[in-house]
């Protein structure tokens, strides 16, 4: 009994933190959204509203929010399968007895992770300098015309891909890699006796046995890279011709630039609902005897 | 034939991947010793012609950089002395203490772990906004004392605490919170040094947080002060880059310091998780 009393005082200060300033709001953003709570409520509360699923059906029906989505889902659908490429790739060859110097190549493929976010974005800004930027340089090289990386709607997103590649490949490198680094040995070695190609342990032994972290990695990769927001907020505002306007960018205008916090809570609650939903699919399909690869 | 052609492949492969990972950050630091001007030339320098940290200067005499450099040290510090405090003592408890509930409430939490932290934004601004924390460095600290993912770290390392250990310096008659500081604190020091630089870097890159409930100039950290730096200095690419250098470097030095402990937590969550 007393260890009981005195367990609670180890874990009430964490659990407080987390129920008041998370659990508390999350629920509150569920019955907020079904408000009208906007600058006149922040004023005097008593203006506030309900409105029922008003602000959802406003939503469906703006086409700036779907705009938003389709850019996001863009960023998803191009962004996750090429940055997940990228980590199983440099993970193979860090991975590969041939490699030398593993422990630095390891340290240069990750340390834009550790970066920080903006400041790199700033960076590659730059780099993406339709006139004086590197990328056109270089390009340029090969015969190509300059392109208008940030200033073109047919670009923009292209480029904040390409950027965000750089910037999170590391991060799946290293948890790739510590799979590969649990696949046992004797699978190669039964492999290669049976006249299997470098091609054919890769895809008959290395694949199936990593099947479980791909899934995990694709399953914390979909859900990070649908909360894209900085990268276009430094890098593009939104712009050009909104192409580069994520779900959370939105979020963030409709609630701290115009004060529709009512709609704001809502939008954060259609981004986590499509979020879980992806993620739940994924777990059903991959349950199901091969479902996976 | 086929062998002696895959090592220099290999080789060459991580080689080129690697110098294209690290060539824009080589390139902010070469530019940001640039005179002002000189990274618009065409074709465009990779090297300075003649070094100068005068970028720098006039970051940290007119810009207010040392400012802001001291707003992210005291946050990213305080937000991750405090949360270690709360993190660890729970992520024990779960795992060796009893408590009516320990289990279930766990597994709410890891529940919990999908909600992205954005859904609860809106209302944590009023909620802090109530409390007089808006604008301030409380606003930044207070929801950053805590994290499920702090707690689930720990937990997963102290269930390999031995209980016999345990019960034998109850049974010398040590109190909960002695056997937690002498015998719990020392077993537990690795995941500690992780979960400190985790949140350690967590909090100096954290962007969207501090950018909604910072307003005040003043009290900016580096990233915010960085972002509205670069909307109103478009064209001064060279101390853009100073900007991003002084924002980048500390992280990336207690990266390279730790980055034993950061990457065994990142396998860790990774594949436990």
């Amino acid at each position: 009994m007393r260890g009981q009393r005195v367990a609670w005082w180890f874990v009430a200060p964490a659990l407080a933190v987390i129920v008041v300033f998370f659990f508390l709001p999350v629920g509150a953003a569920l019955l907020m959204s079904l408000t009208d709570f906007d600058i006149y409520a922040l004023a005097d509360i008593r203006n506030l509203r309900f409105v029922g699923l008003g602000n959802y059906i406003l939503l469906v029906q703006t086409p700036l929010f779907w705009q938003a989505f389709g850019n996001t889902l863009y960023f998803v659908i191009v962004g996750v399968p090429l940055s997940i490429g990228v980590s199983l790739g440099t993970a193979l060859l860090l991975n590969s007895k041939l490699a030398r110097l593993k422990p630095l190549f390891r340290t240069a493929l990750f340390a834009p992770v550790v970066t920080t976010l903006v400041a790199v974005a700033v960076i590659w800004r730059y780099l993406f300098n339709t006139r004086y930027g590197l990328l056109n340089y270089a390009l340029s090289g090969v015969g190509f015309s300059p392109i208008d990386w940030l200033g073109d709607p047919h670009w923009a997103m292209p480029a904040i891909i390409v950027f965000a590649v750089w910037k999170n490949f590391g991060y799946n490198m290293i948890i790739l890699l510590a799979g590969l680094q649990n696949i046992p040995e004797e699978l190669y070695e039964a492999a290669r006796l049976d006249g299997a190609s470098a091609w054919q342990q890769l895809r008959y032994v290395t694949l199936p046995m990593l099947s479980p972290i791909l899934l995990l990695v694709s399953i914390l990769t979909i859900a990070g890279y649908f909360q894209l927001f900085a990268e276009p907020y430094v890098m593009t505002q939104g712009g050009p011709l909104q192409s580069t306007v994520s779900v959370l960018y939105f979020m963030y205008e409709e609630g701290f630039k115009w004060w529709n916090l009512g709609s704001a809570s809502a939008v954060a609650f259609v981004l986590f609902l499509v979020i879980f939903a992806i993620t739940a699919l994924q777990l059903r399909y991959t349950r199901r005897p091969g479902g996976w690869t | 034939m086929k062998r002696a052609l895959a090592a220099p492949i290999v080789n060459g492969l991580l080689i080129a991947a690697a110098a294209v990972t690290l060539f824009p950050l080589f390139w902010m630091v070469s530019t940001s010793l640039m005179p002002p001007g000189e990274s618009t030339r065409f074709p465009p320098p990779l090297l300075p012609s003649h070094a100068t940290l005068g970028n720098y200067r006039e970051l940290f005499a007119h810009a207010g950089l040392g400012r802001y450099l001291a707003n992210s040290v005291l946050l990213a510090t305080v937000a991750t002395l405090v949360s270690l405090v709360f993190n660890v003592s729970a992520g024990y408890a779960f795992a060796k203490l009893r408590f009516a509930g320990r289990d279930r409430i766990f597994k709410l939490l890891l529940g919990a772990l999908v909600i992205p932290g954005q859904v609860a934004m809106v209302p944590l601004f009023l909620l802090l906004k109530h409390m007089g924390l808006v604008n301030s460095y409380g606003g930044v600290i207070v929801p950053a004392m805590a994290s499920i993912f702090g707690i689930f770290l720990v937990r997963q390392y102290a269930l390999s605490i031995p209980n016999e250990l345990l019960e034998a310096a109850r049974i010398d008659g040590a109190s909960e919170f002695r056997i937690f500081r002498i015998i719990v604190v020392p077993l537990l020091k690795p995941i500690i040094v992780t979960l400190a630089v985790f949140t350690l870097l967590a909090t100096w890159n954290d962007f969207m947080w501090p950018l909604i409930v910072l307003t005040d100039k003043d009290l900016y950290t580096l990233p915010v002060a960085l972002a509205s730096l670069s909307r109103e200095h478009v064209q001064d690419d060279e101390m853009m880059m100073a900007g991003s250098v002084v924002t980048i470097l500390p992280v990336l030095a207690v990266f390279l310091l730790l980055q034993r402990y950061y990457l065994q937590g990142l396998m860790a969550g990774g594949i436990k998780g």
